[in-house]
Parts: C-alpha cells; sequence; structure tokens
C-alpha cells in the first residue's frame, strides 16, 4: 500500500507515443492514516478545561500588640459546616438561635441574601467544623462569590458552637 | 451487450485539502497538548463557579488526598534541583548530582526528607507502585512549611495554589493553611474544577 503509484489516477495509456507522461500522482492514504491516527491521538488526550482557582486571601496571624476591630454583634452571621453537608448558621452572639440549612440554591444561599438585605455590613464568619469536608468550605466559599459578600472570614471552630450543634439535634 | 462500459478510471479522489486539514489539527494539538505526568494520586477537585484560570507556570501545588496524605509539587526543573539541595542543607542530607536531576523531574511526590534518598534511588516504574506516606505537616515536624520556604527562596514569583480532594477532611485542610499563614503566606489558590450547572448535587 506505500507505495508511489505512478500515473495512478490517469487514464489508460494505450496511446503508440509513448510520452513520459507519469503523473506525480502518490498515494496518499497512509500519509493520511497516520494524520488521522495523531489526530485522534492528540485529540482524546488534549484536555482544554484547566482547572480553575479560587483566590483567598487570609489574615495574617494576629500579633499581640495588634489592636483588632469590634463589630456590633448584631451584624455577625455565623455559618457552621457539619458533616454531611449540613450547614448550621446563626446570627448574633448571644443567646443565637440555631438554624440548620443546606448547600442547595433554596438553602444557604437564600439565607445569605435575606440576611444581608436585612442587616447592613453584614460579616459572615465561617466556621467549619471537625467532621466537615473540604468540598464544604468551597462550595461556602464559592456561595460567597455568588452572593456577593464583602466581608467573610473563615474562622476555627470553638467548643461553644460545637456545643450548640449538638445541643440543636438538628 | 457488449456497451455496458466498464468504469475505467479508477475512483481516485483529491485528498489534498483533507489531508491539509488532518495535518494542520495534527500540528495544533501537537503544539497545544502539554503531557502531564503522571500523577501518584487522584485527587477529585471540588466545583467552584470562579473563573480565574490558574497560571501555568511559577506554581507550587500542594495536593491533599481525601485520606488525608499531603503532596507537594513545583514547576521549574532548575528550581527544584536548587531546591532539593536547600532542603538537604537543612536536614543535612547529602544529595548527589544524580539524586537532584531526578527529584527535578518527579510529579508531585510525598515523603519525607529523611526517605527522599531512598525513594530517588527507585526506579520510576516502582516508585510509581511505592505507598508514599505524605509529608509531615505537624506543628512538630512541619516539613511542608521547610518546602515552601525554600521554594519561595528559589523562585520568588512562585503562586502556592492547594489542590485539595474534595472529600479530604477540612481538620487536614486546615493545618496545611495554617502551615502557609504561619510563613506569611496568606495569598493562595484553591483549585477547582469548572462547575457544570447552577449548582452540582
Amino acid at each position: 500500500m506505500a507505495e508511489i503509484s505512478q500515473g495512478g489516477g490517469g487514464g489508460k495509456k494505450d496511446g503508440k507515443v509513448r510520452s513520459k507522461k507519469a503523473s506525480t500522482k502518490i498515494d496518499m492514504t497512509p500519509m493520511v492514516d497516520l494524520a488521522f491516527l495523531l489526530l485522534t491521538f492528540f485529540m482524546l488526550t488534549t484536555t482544554f478545561n484547566k482547572p480553575q482557582t479560587m483566590e483567598i486571601t487570609m489574615p495574617e496571624k494576629v500579633k499581640k500588640d495588634d489592636v483588632q476591630t469590634e463589630v456590633n454583634e448584631k451584624k455577625v452571621l455565623t455559618v457552621i459546616l457539619g458533616d454531611d453537608d449540613k450547614v448550621y448558621w446563626y446570627k448574633g452572639i448571644t443567646d443565637p438561635e440555631i438554624k440548620l440549612t443546606n448547600f442547595s440554591q433554596d438553602g444557604i444561599r437564600k439565607v445569605l441574601l435575606q440576611e444581608n438585605a436585612v442587616t447592613e455590613k453584614m460579616i459572615v464568619l465561617i466556621k467549619p467544623g471537625k467532621d466537615s469536608r473540604y468540598k464544604n468550605v468551597v462550595d461556602i466559599l464559592d456561595e460567597m462569590n455568588i452572593t456577593d459578600m464583602q466581608r467573610y472570614a473563615i474562622v476555627k471552630i470553638t467548643s461553644v458552637d460545637e456545643d450548640l450543634v449538638k445541643e440543636s439535634n438538628l | 451487450m457488449g456497451k455496458v462500459k466498464v468504469h475505467r478510471t479508477q475512483p481516485s479522489l483529491d485528498m489534498t485539502p483533507m489531508v491539509d486539514l488532518a495535518f494542520l489539527l495534527v500540528t495544533f494539538f501537537m503544539l497545544t497538548t502539554k503531557f502531564a505526568p503522571e500523577e501518584p494520586l487522584a485527587v477529585d477537585m471540588p466545583t467552584s463557579t470562579s473563573e480565574i484560570r490558574l497560571p501555568e507556570t511559577d506554581i507550587l501545588t500542594i495536593s491533599i488526598s481525601s485520606d488525608g496524605i499531603v503532596f507537594f509539587n513545583m514547576d521549574g526543573k532548575y528550581n527544584r534541583a536548587d531546591l532539593l539541595e536547600k532542603m538537604g542543607q537543612k536536614y543535612q542530607i547529602q544529595f548527589t548530582e544524580e539524586e537532584r536531576n531526578k527529584f527535578a523531574l518527579l510529579p508531585s511526590m510525598g515523603v519525607p526528607i529523611q526517605s527522599m534518598k531512598q525513594f530517588l534511588d527507585l526506579d520510576t516504574e516502582s516508585r510509581k507502585h511505592v505507598e508514599q506516606p505524605g509529608i509531615p505537616c505537624d506543628s512538630l515536624n512541619n516539613q511542608l512549611a521547610d518546602w515552601v520556604i525554600f521554594s519561595r527562596m528559589t523562585n520568588p514569583k512562585l503562586r502556592i495554589a492547594i489542590k485539595g480532594d474534595r472529600d479530604s477532611n477540612y481538620p487536614i485542610v486546615e493545618k496545611v493553611i495554617n502551615t502557609l499563614i504561619d510563613n506569611r503566606v496568606t495569598r493562595f489558590n484553591l483549585i477547582t474544577n469548572m462547575e457544570k450547572s447552577q449548582k452540582p448535587s
């Protein structure tokens, strides 16, 4: 198959005058085969979707003589990430009323939008629990982006919060 | 019936445009393809709606597998060789030229520096099957911190990306993040996949 066929597609040479009219056509089939083989190979191995990335900036470590700004506790919304993709949230700090929600569209997103509409300059504290998964954290950060929250922070969960979750039995 | 004319002309077809196109595509794919080195761990990244693309160079990737094993990877062949030497100096391990070169070509790795020599001694094939314990990142023995410090020394432009598995527990991710913060890296990237629909299941 891989030979040069001289005068492949030409007419029959049954004339008397045998002028050398050998056509310059070559059989391209093997080349095309190879080209397509390579083409399929590269097409299948190429991945176009480069990974996305989420840029986060964490606060620097608190030094001893740093003055911490105080915030009105009424403006604080705490979101606790539990096990099994559960999301607990409460508003304020003293005597909070803990509620359970989830990552669905009507879940935490609605809560965030509602609360943000009511509260001016709301601050969201995200507290991933011990059993929460990395996915939950990325999801909640994503929700922050979607709902366009301006102020939020990832904070270490406290034992108070853990007890709250446990007591709530949600 | 001698009038039936047998087709004498061969059904040949001008394939030139097709071949042109095929080669164009081949060239395109060949030039755009970048072969990713075979990673020792499969990380199933979480999805997000973020649309920032990860830069292609000057990236330090810290991968976290679903069972909490931490892997380290940095790009730049020469920087890597340099990095291993610096790490060796800190932990008083002498690495030969050959070992440094081997390290430069390694994909993500997750072995403590103490067993790095044995790990590099293996051939590529058996290295794939060896079980890597992960890079220690406890407060007592935080080698990850050293890797990060020395990587940033060899390549100041480095951006740090965390590639966590969606099912890895948060506490281990927190440990990694805290390690970064302790080393004054407060800006980093979380690698995610593109979200397909509005919300994944």
